[in-house]
């Protein structure tokens, strides 16, 4: 029990929420990488995190968890199929295969990335605010 | 005179209420995107009412020193969501970033009194 404890959490809170900047990143670079077939198609990947205590979702646990990313799925969507004869990953009937990244769904989540992660910050800011003051009592 | 363990007045409980709330807002803050993750918080009139009762520490010797139970674990409680998720998340983090504020400032304003009720007593022990 300590104010220094929620560096600890916003310090997890951040760190999962700058991997889940990472895989929109990479699902954004890769949103038009093409391949000839479908077992070699890059997938959107999204991040899924879990309480960084297995108690605390138990209603007596303690409630000082951070969070952590449990693992990283592949979206199951089905990929894009594009005839574009021209290509040299072609296949035999001149269509390619291409990621099923939805841009605007990745744009999203960007977004909302990166206001968790400002929020983290500024609970980290006002927890510091908080320390100093403590410190400073009596002087 | 014995009257120096009062002097800070419910000041130091109410301080340690307000930095374990503040961590367990930062948990519900950083657990936003966690699904399943039920959002907590502390129950202020349970901890009122616990002191002294379950939350105090046992005193059967006159040497024991009493005390709250530090992680006010008696007093946790879930949030009613306004609208949960379809994951089970219950965290609203507008709510909880106001709480967090709110928080900060009754912490701030108990830190306030300290100050003054220090400053108080410095200058009568100082005499000037």
């Amino acid at each position: 029990m300590s104010l220094f404890n929620i560096f600890n959490i916003a310090g997890s809170a951040l760190n999962a929420q700058s991997l889940r900047l990472n895989t929109t990143a990479s699902n954004m670079a890769n949103a038009n990488s093409a391949a000839s077939s479908s077992g070699k198609t890059y997938r959107a990947r999204e991040p899924v995190f879990e309480p960084m205590l297995a108690d605390a979702l138990d209603p007596n646990g303690g409630a000082d968890a951070g969070v952590k990313v449990m693992g990283i799925v592949e979206s199951q969507a089905p990929l894009r199929h594009e005839y574009q004869p021209g290509s040299p990953l072609a296949d035999a009937d001149g269509y390619v295969y291409l990621p099923n990244v939805n841009v605007v769904e990745e744009m999203a989540n960007m977004i909302s990335a990166s206001r968790s992660y400002q929020t983290n910050v500024e609970v980290m800011e006002a927890s510091k605010r908080m320390l100093q003051q403590t410190l400073a009592l009596g002087q | 005179m014995n009257n120096n363990i009062n002097v800070f007045g419910i000041h130091t409980q109410a301080m340690a209420l307000r930095a374990r709330r503040a961590e367990v807002l930062a948990t519900n803050l950083a657990n936003a995107d966690t699904p399943g993750y039920q959002a907590r918080d502390l129950d202020f009139a349970a901890v009122l009412a616990g002191e002294g009762a379950e939350g105090a520490m046992l005193t059967t010797d006159a040497r024991h020193l009493g005390g709250v139970d530090p992680d006010f674990s008696y007093a946790l409680r879930y949030r009613d969501p306004l609208q949960a998720s379809l994951d089970q998340n219950t965290v609203d983090v507008q709510a909880e970033r106001a709480a967090f504020t709110d928080n900060a400032m009754r912490y701030q304003a108990s830190l306030t009194f300290l100050n003054g009720r220090i400053r108080g007593l410095l200058s009568a022990l100082r005499g000037e």
